[in-house]
């Protein structure tokens, strides 16, 4: 039920932001020939190029700035720096895992800056932090209260927890569980292992089932408290 | 090979993304089969990550592409 949901969602249109919000997997055809154009003189398909990105680039520097207006510009930055140095990407990864390694570095050389980030300092960043990742014990959950994202509430509760997990496993489970990116291309993006990803992936899931899954068995529908939700 | 509960949250992740092994897989599932309390972790877990994938939760900035765009087209001019 989970993944047919899941893809129905996905696709889901009417989000009141500028374009749709359909998740769109990177065509590494369609993206080298635009490439190939936009460095023989056809800039203007450099928008067609990033669009596809602008959302896990805004994202990832959210996740490492903590400060909407200070990602939004981070992003803007590492947008105008992937086009001027379009002719140095080699092909030999995504271009949307150059264009994250870009916004990386953006948001890393802005923490660098900030002397007020005591959170999210770049020790946290690199530092793998070990700690008892025992599950929240529950007697059943086989709902998933997706209608209730309607409400902000659970919106809030959500993007609570996400923001509060530390930095390393925030980014990891932004990138691999929100923007889909695979192992590979994650670790390439934030410049870790792909053993590192799947430690740290595990790692922030646990923490956020531990966080969640007993406040969010509040937003079950009523019906399924017959099954147990009310337990 | 008998798994208790703690192997079984251990792998919980890898085995939502179908990493773990055939081996292992079939392990987890027969604990699973008769372990509530796993069972009901492994569903929590695997809703909590639906859950967090609707582009619903994390909206970009309204009007975030248009100035995006903007700014990216005075470069190019």
């Amino acid at each position: 039920m989970g993944q047919a949901l899941y893809i129905f969602l996905v696709a889901s249109p009417g989000h009141p932001t500028d374009f749709p919000q359909v998740k769109t997997a990177p065509n590494p055809e369609h993206e080298s020939e635009c490439i190939r154009r936009i460095l023989q003189g056809e800039k203007h398909l450099f928008h067609d190029l990033i669009r596809p990105c602008e959302r896990s680039i805004y994202f990832l520097l959210f996740s490492l700035l903590h400060n909407e207006a200070e990602a939004e510009d981070a992003a803007q930055e590492t947008v105008i720096k992937a086009y001027r140095n379009l002719h140095s990407f080699r092909g030999d990864s995504q271009f949307r895992t150059w264009v994250l390694s870009i916004a990386r570095n953006e948001g890393l050389g802005r923490i660098r800056k900030g002397e007020s980030r005591k959170e999210d300092s770049l020790d946290a960043l690199t530092e793998d932090q070990g700690g008892d990742y025992t599950p929240a014990f529950l007697t059943s959950w086989r709902e998933v209260p997706i209608e209730s994202l309607e409400r902000k509430e659970l919106g809030e509760i959500l993007r609570e927890a996400i923001e509060g997990l530390p930095a390393i496993y925030r980014n990891v489970l932004l990138l691999r569980d929100i923007e889909e990116m695979d192992v590979k291309e994650t670790a390439a993006a934030l410049g870790i292992t792909e053993g590192s990803v799947k430690v740290r992936l595990h790692r922030a899931r646990a923490m956020l089932q531990r966080d969640l899954a007993p406040r969010l068995k509040g937003f079950a529908p009523k019906r399924a408290r017959l099954f147990g939700w009310g337990a | 090979m008998r798994i208790d509960c703690k192997h079984v949250w251990e792998y919980i992740s890898a085995y939502i993304d179908g990493e773990v092994d055939a081996a292992l897989r079939a392990e987890i599932d027969r604990h699973l089969e008769t372990c509530e309390v796993c069972s009901a972790i492994l569903d929590s877990t695997r809703n909590v990550v639906v859950l967090v994938a609707d582009h619903r939760v994390f909206e970009l900035p309204v009007e975030f592409s248009t100035r995006l765009h903007a700014r990216l087209e005075r470069e190019l001019a």
